[in-house]
């Protein structure tokens, strides 16, 4: 995940300063891990070494840490680049769920493997009720809407995956074993 | 404290296939209750015993603390038109009355007066999207208007029970999110149970919990879900 395009992004409306920053990459994006103040000033420091960003000036009032920054030309055709790029649909499957399948095939059984897709699936049905709750609740905003619809897309793509590979545990067994 | 409708030892054929084989289950005012599990598995006749539409071949199905298999035909007929509401996997309107005479339609059964039941019944195609359709019949509608026309016909007598059989299968997401967004909210305004036939796992999320079936039988694990063999 770049923060460091969301962070451009959020300056291509205009200078702001950190703090400012951090509250609304965490507004826009609901449900994606908050960003940390250190974080945001760590990566501001490296797109102002990159050429992307540039002081705009202090605020006198108040807080410590009041240098406003704003996007420069070249953050804005970097950011443009990167806008235009298309991501590579998931090269390799990397999932701790395939893993432990297998790993639960080779190191124990069948039924162990069993086990621990039925505990899985409960465990994202439950997360998935908990999205559905939160994104039908009358006071949600689009982007809690638009967040919660991202995740239970995926949730709903591994359930599927938990149901087949649960019907297909006894054959993959007797590939892995054999 | 009793459940609101609870069904034991559901048993019940077709024939010589068995389709449910001794179900337990049991449903809270105000609950959303998911009925899930692969094709064939006895959802469809599941809801059909618990809103006494098919009669058990074994067992009982207890609303309110009334054992209605012993009702006649006439009084489970007056009780889905009072205290249930049905909406089946495929629409089912009367093809001769436009939409709007389709939803008032349960109302003036129920003896509400003509124009209280117009405006009922435009009140939840409004709510359902379908208002512009309100002088259409089926027939000039697609499958997916008919359904929302039917969810307005199952809502409009604010029933204490809505039985639904996969009530968004014919319906895009959004629609379909729509029509759940609709059922959940009456559920949650107020206090009408739901028993929500669906293979859909994001479908199945709006409910509180699921009963999973497979073979007629309930799934404790809940594995029968979307899984043929
Ligand atoms: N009218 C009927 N006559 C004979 N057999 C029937 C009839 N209706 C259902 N069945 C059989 O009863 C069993 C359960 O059917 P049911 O319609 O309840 O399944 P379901 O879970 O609703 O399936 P689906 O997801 O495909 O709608 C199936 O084996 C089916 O073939
Ligand atoms: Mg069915």
């Amino acid at each position: 995940m770049s923060t460091a395009h969301v962070l451009l992004g959020l300056l291509s409306g205009g200078p702001r300063h950190g703090y400012d920053l951090k509250r609304a990459h965490d507004e826009r994006l609901p449900r994606a891990k908050p960003l940390a103040f250190g974080q945001v000033y760590a990566t501001l420091g490296r797109l102002e070494r990159d050429g992307f960003v540039a002081e705009a000036g202090q605020e006198r009032d108040g807080g410590p840490d009041r240098t406003s920054y704003t996007i420069t030309d070249e953050g804005r055709r970097h950011l443009d680049t990167w806008l235009s790029a298309i991501e590579p649909p998931a090269p390799y499957v990397t999932s701790e769920l395939f893993s432990k399948v297998v790993v639960a095939l080779l190191a124990a059984d069948a039924g162990r493997a069993r086990d621990f897709l039925v505990a899985q699936r409960a465990a994202h049905m439950s997360r998935m009720r908990e999205l559905t709750t939160a994104k039908s609740a009358p006071g949600a905003s689009v982007g809690d809407v638009v967040a919660a619809d991202y995740s239970i897309g995926h949730l709903e793509a591994d359930l599927r995956w938990l149901q087949t590979t649960l019907a297909r545990v006894a054959d993959l067994q007797k590939e892995v074993t054999s | 404290m009793s459940a609101l409708l609870s069904g034991t030892g559901l048993v019940r054929g077709y024939g010589s296939t068995p389709a449910l084989r001794g179900v337990d289950l049991a449903i809270d005012e105000g609950e959303i209750v998911a009925v899930t599990g692969p094709s064939g598995c006895g959802k469809s006749t599941l809801l059909h015993c618990l809103a006494g539409i098919l009669r058990l071949d074994a067992g009982t199905v207890t609303y309110r603390e009334q054992d209605i298999g012993l009702w006649s035909e006439a009084a489970r007929s007056r009780l889905r038109r009072t205290d249930f509401g049905v909406l089946f996997q495929f629409g089912q309107l009367v093809p001769e009355l436009t939409a709007v005479e389709n939803v008032a339609l349960p109302l003036l059964l129920a003896g509400t007066g003509r124009r209280e039941a117009r405006q009922g019944a435009l009140g939840w195609l409004d709510r359902l999207g379908v208002a512009d359709l309100a002088e259409q019949r089926p027939g000039a509608m697609s499958g997916g208007q008919q359904q929302r026309c039917a969810t307005a016909r199952a809502l409009v007598t604010e029933p204490r029970v809505l039985f639904a059989d996969e009530p968004t299968g014919a319906l895009d997401v959004l629609t379909g999110e729509q029509v759940l967004g609709e059922i959940v909210g009456v559920a949650r305004e107020r206090g009408m149970a739901v028993v929500l036939v669906t293979h859909e796992t994001s479908v199945a999320a709006y409910a509180d919990r699921e009963i999973a079936l497979r073979d007629g039988v309930l799934d404790p694990t809940g594995l029968g879900l979307g899984v043929t063999r």
